[in-house]
């Protein structure tokens, strides 16, 4: 259950049952086809219908997911067109949901469970570490556990405290873990759909401040996308992306800090100056080749990530990139992260995230006059 | 205590009925008063335990009469077959020589760690013997005996112990999960298996293993609600051994017994004397019998003994009394069994001689099995973390491989020289 969290988005106000019941309907009545403009909550809606769709085995269970749709609304509709025995709403305790999805998991279910905020997960640590990740290889591979468990994180909704934490290093740190993190809305279908195909488990980490974030995609294509993949056993699982060709230097981000990113290149643009943007996507298993290959071309690079700087995912990156590409680098690199602080309270939270001039100053410092 | 049997009434009134009932958990009906019509007996005294713990054959081997088992309407037992009863007594014997093969294997430094069940056989039997083929069984680390009384490979069992990997079996096919250590998080992979199953209209029951001391985690807690909330088919087995290590119970609870804990979730609670396995035959089998008719969870506790140490690397002597261990000793769960089976005429010298000759064979398979040195393959560490290692794993492997080869290479020269 979550406490009455201060935002302006309509996710997070107090949204009536009518309201959440039109909407349900509305989701259920209306089958979204062709290129339109969604937002990345409907995208992962829509993934995880489809992929409901597609095998008996997809359950959705967590907190309020069922009759509500979820907190964030991203499991809209699931209960109506699937029913109750395929997406439904458990006791409010999260190492419950998480262990029973692991034993649903060792008997043939795909669990998609919610966690339903970033910092609600905590509950669940145990299960996560001490069997989610390791259930394979303690059976060398006898029990697998194909299950997703997607945690709303990270902050800039003016949320209060442990409702935004970056946690994506806990797990990313636990060996037998894959963490995804999208950041466009045709990426929040194409990586759930690839995460619920996973037979490994994966932290599907969803940005909440891009949750109602909108693109213009096609689902047709995006499906045809994921069914071409499945056939050829192919699919974009692991591979970081250009978010932005540059020739000058490397932003490299996942998540919540892409958009930041780009509307930094696009001002570094107006200076003459041209970055490059990488979207990481997938922390677990992570794309050294796409990533070192962008740093080798520009000589400079600036990791951003909203979580705490100190022994973070932004922290291997740097050592990650510093260890392949030494010879190719002009410069030092650097990091725009959040501060070593708690996530601060609404009011504060604008100077603790990495903002366009925060990361700015850093590719400046890149030292241009050497 | 006031429980109302009509759990309709505490669902939240709605005005409209349509999705009040689609939040209901699949399944859920009205599981008190069902069960409450079955036995004729009020919700309460459904739920809550026989005033006394159930016993039919007390210490000195004797059947109580049917007025001493500690019965009441609605916790009604049957006394098992003498098949039943021959066959629980071959694997308390089998499993008294494993206990006693697997410490010795421990003093001799072939095994790493042994959480002996010396003294809680008969708990140990009556888990696995009380589930059809179909059903499951989720182990602590102390119930190694359990999992090979379930049929598991004696030496595939103790391969977590030996140290060569973190499990010897295969979860899936032999429907034993692995012996898990962090306590009672096995409970909720219990309850997850339970509900898979239901919602494919299978009739599997599952059996949870937990200890006293494990009661006070919050997996518990969890576990126990989300199977009644649930409805699932879970038997919830407590064996109260007295200590967590070296914490007595009353440091853990001051609840009137643990089976008391099972009404706080709307299921039925039952204490059993742990070290007659005649009322644990009785009594589990009875639980399962009654989840697999749809009656939801239960809880059963089992009042025993751990004679032995936690493990071999604690010392009792620091947190009890050689006079209660002493006490304890009279309660054996196998004396008391081959003195009630010798009266009845069902155990006589020669089958009590092919009994010790069979768990003869296990302790021979476990001393030729455990003797053998197993070579380990360093690249295993790399081949299981994922269905397919990443990139960084494949790293690290060609690393160690290197490392390996190089190292191979020196000796080789060194050989030559």
């Amino acid at each position: 259950m979550s406490p009455t969290i201060t935002t302006s988005s309509e996710a997070n106000g107090n949204v009536s049952a009518a309201t959440a019941r039109a909407a349900a309907k509305a989701a259920a009545t209306a089958e979204l086809t062709g290129p339109q403009t969604i937002t990345l909550a409907k995208a992962l809606n829509t993934a995880m219908a489809d992929a409901m769709h597609a095998d008996p085995s997809v359950l959705v269970f967590g907190e309020d997911v069922g009759m509500l749709g979820g907190v964030f609304r991203i499991t809209d509709g699931l209960t109506k067109t699937f029913g109750t025995s395929r997406c439904f709403d458990t006791p409010l305790a999260e190492s419950g949901i998480v262990g029973m999805a692991v034993g649903m998991a060792m008997n043939g279910m795909r669990p998609v469970i919610e966690m339903q905020f970033d910092a609600f997960a905590y509950p669940a640590f145990e299960q996560i570490v001490s069997h989610v990740a390791k259930m394979h290889n303690r059976t060398k591979g006898a029990v697998k556990l194909p299950m997703v468990i997607r945690v709303p994180y990270a902050g800039g909704i003016g949320g209060v405290e442990h409702h935004c934490d970056s946690s994506e290093a806990y797990y990313a740190h636990t060996a037998g873990l894959k963490v995804f993190t999208p950041a466009t809305v045709a990426d929040g279908y194409r990586m759930l759909r690839e995460a619920i195909d996973s037979d490994d488990p994966v932290m599907f980490m969803e940005p909440k401040k891009l949750y109602w974030s909108k693109d213009q995609v096609d689902l047709d294509a995006l499906r045809a996308e994921h069914a071409a993949n499945t056939e050829r056993g192919m699919s974009s699982e692991g591979r970081a992306a250009v978010a932005r060709p540059g020739t000058d230097a490397t932003l490299i981000a996942y998540g919540p800090s892409v958009p930041t990113a780009l509307a930094a290149a696009a001002a570094a643009a107006e200076e003459g100056r041209s970055l490059e943007v990488i979207d990481v996507r997938s922390i677990v298993p992570f794309d050294d080749e796409t990533v070192c290959a962008s740093v080798r071309k520009t000589g400079r690079a600036v990791v951003i990530a909203e979580a705490h700087g100190f022994a973070s995912v932004a922290s291997e990156i740097v050592a990650r990139v510093q260890e392949r590409c030494f010879h190719h680098l002009a410069a030092p690199i650097r990091r725009v992260t959040g501060f070593d602080v708690p996530y601060p309270a609404p009011k504060l939270e604008h100077y603790y995230l990495p903002g366009v001039d925060r990361i700015l100053d850093a590719v400046d410092d890149l030292q241009w006059e050497d | 205590m006031t429980i109302s049997a009509d759990h309709a009434a505490q669902q939240p009134a709605t005005a409209e009925p349509g999705p009040a009932q689609a939040t209901q958990p699949a399944g859920q009906q009205d599981p008190a008063s069902e069960a409450v019509s079955k036995f004729g007996i009020t919700v309460e005294d459904y739920m809550l335990p026989a005033r006394h713990q159930i016993q039919m054959v007390g210490p000195d081997g004797t059947l109580n009469p049917h007025t001493e088992q500690g019965t009441q309407p609605g916790h009604e037992y049957r006394l098992p077959s003498e098949a039943e009863l021959l066959a629980a007594y071959e694997q308390l014997v089998v499993g008294r020589r494993v206990n006693d093969q697997n410490s010795a294997l421990v003093r001799q430094g072939r095994m790493a760690v042994y959480p002996s069940s010396h003294g809680q056989e008969a708990c140990q039997v009556a888990a696995a013997l009380c589930l059809a083929e179909g059903d499951w069984l989720f182990p602590t680390y102390r119930d190694s005996v359990a999992v090979m009384a379930r049929g598991v490979d004696p030496v595939q069992t103790m391969t977590l112990f030996r140290g060569d990997w973190h499990g010897g079996y295969d979860p899936a096919k032999n429907k034993v999960g692995i012996q898990c250590t962090p306590l009672t998080t096995q409970l909720l992979h219990g309850v997850g298996v339970a509900h898979a199953a239901k919602l494919r209209g299978e009739d599997t029951v599952v059996l949870a293993m937990c200890g006293d001391g494990a009661t006070s985690e919050g997996d518990f807690h969890e576990a126990l609600n989300f199977a009644a909330v649930f409805h699932l088919p879970v038997v919830f087995f407590v064996q109260n051994n007295q200590y967590a290590i070296s914490v007595p119970l009353a440091h853990q609870s001051v609840a009137p017994s643990l089976a008391h804990k099972a009404v706080g979730y709307g299921m039925a609670g039952e204490r059993v004397d742990g070290n007659d396995v005649v009322a644990l035959l009785a009594v589990l089998g009875r639980a399962v019998k009654l989840a697999r008719e749809g009656s939801g969870p239960l809880l059963v506790e089992a009042h025993t003994y751990r004679m032995q140490a936690h493990t071999n690397a604690d010392d009792a002597t620091r947190y009890r009394q050689d006079s209660e261990v002493a006490e304890w000793v009279a309660k054996d769960p196998l004396s008391r069994m081959k003195t009630y089976l010798t009266d009845r005429g069902l155990l006589d010298d020669d089958r009590a001689a092919a009994i010790a000759e069979k768990a003869e064979a296990v302790a021979t398979q476990l001393r030729e099995g455990l003797g053998e040195e197993v070579p380990v393959e360093p690249q295993d560490l790399f081949k299981y973390v994922f269905s397919t290692p990443t990139p960084q794993l494949k790293e690290q492997s060609a690393m160690l491989a290197d490392e390996l080869a190089r190292d191979a290479a020196s000796t080789a020269t060194e050989a030559g020289k």
